[in-house]
């Protein structure tokens, strides 16, 4: 039960299940939510091999902490965008985004 | 009858299947209901599920790390960005159901390509393996091997810190 597979398969669903999220909202805040589902699912595909197969046992654990950072950079970029457009637009709706196209 | 109930094998695999499930099901939280407050919750069920699978991975701090950043800090930033929108319970469009059924064909097709990935590669541990699980050793090498990176995250974070800042600000300067 507490085998490789069982955490890659658990990390391809979150991923899949990201991937449905970010097609199927047309709210900017969901698609986020949906992109930090994918994010998790990859790391927990570095944590699996970094446990079961990696010949230093520190270096996995290092990558999450830098996929964590890069999370953190991102959703602040991605909140701040959604705030100001929705100051502009009145609305975080991604189809009313394409108002900004020239 | 006690001792066997409790047995530590036992206790172990009904916490992780209890931690799978909390994972999954935050996930499906995430992504199903309309209301975006449920989805912010359910995002912060699942990556509390997901840093019991980091328990269970044998690495602690970075489940510690993992219900820091993400669910102390990116969670409540969600819910602050929520908070600063217009009330979402003004009713909504209906889903349609052709981009569902489509967004569901291609998560299907993903998951299936990965899982066949996952199930005919072969894999094999390393000849060689330490077992140096230690903070100490994360934190020796953040400061030697991975110097450059550690330092390029820090910056890239601060430049997007600063930058976010300026976005959410500049936007309040100008009327629109």
């Amino acid at each position: 039960m507490n085998s490789l597979y069982t955490y890659l398969f658990i990390g391809a669903l979150l991923f899949s299940l990201g991937i449905i999220g970010l097609f199927m909202r047309r709210s900017l805040i969901g698609m986020l939510i949906a992109v930090e589902l994918m994010l998790n699912g990859a790391s927990i595909n570095f944590m699996a091999f970094n446990r079961f197969l990696a010949p230093d046992p520190a270096v996995g654990q290092i990558y999450t902490l830098f996929i964590m950072g890069i999370a953190a950079a991102e959703a602040a970029i991605a909140l701040s965008i959604i705030v100001a457009l929705f100051r502009r637009l009145r609305s975080i709706n991604i189809e009313r985004a394409q108002e900004l196209r020239g | 009858m006690i001792q066997q109930l409790f047995h530590p094998g036992l206790v172990a695999e009904l916490g992780f299947a209890l931690v799978v499930l909390l994972t999954l099901t935050g996930a499906v939280i995430a992504l199903r209901p309309r209301n975006i407050l449920y989805n912010v919750l359910g995002l912060a069920l699942c990556l509390t599920g997901v840093a019991g699978l980091f328990l269970y991975l044998g690495s602690p701090f970075i489940a510690l790390m993992q219900l820091l950043i993400y669910v102390g800090a990116i969670c409540i930033s969600i819910v602050f960005a929520i908070m600063l929108s217009r009330p979402l319970h003004l009713s909504l469009p209906k889903r349609r159901p052709a981009k569902v059924g489509l967004a569901s064909i291609v998560g299907i097709l993903v998951f299936m390509v990965l899982c066949s990935v996952v199930t005919f590669t072969r894999w094999q541990p390393a000849a060689v393996r330490g077992n140096d699980w230690s903070i100490a050793t994360i934190g020796r090498y953040l400061l030697t091997r991975y110097d450059l990176v550690f330092e390029v995250i820090s910056l890239v974070l601060l430049v997007a810190i600063i930058g976010a800042i300026l976005i959410s600000g500049y936007a309040r300067r100008r009327p629109s």
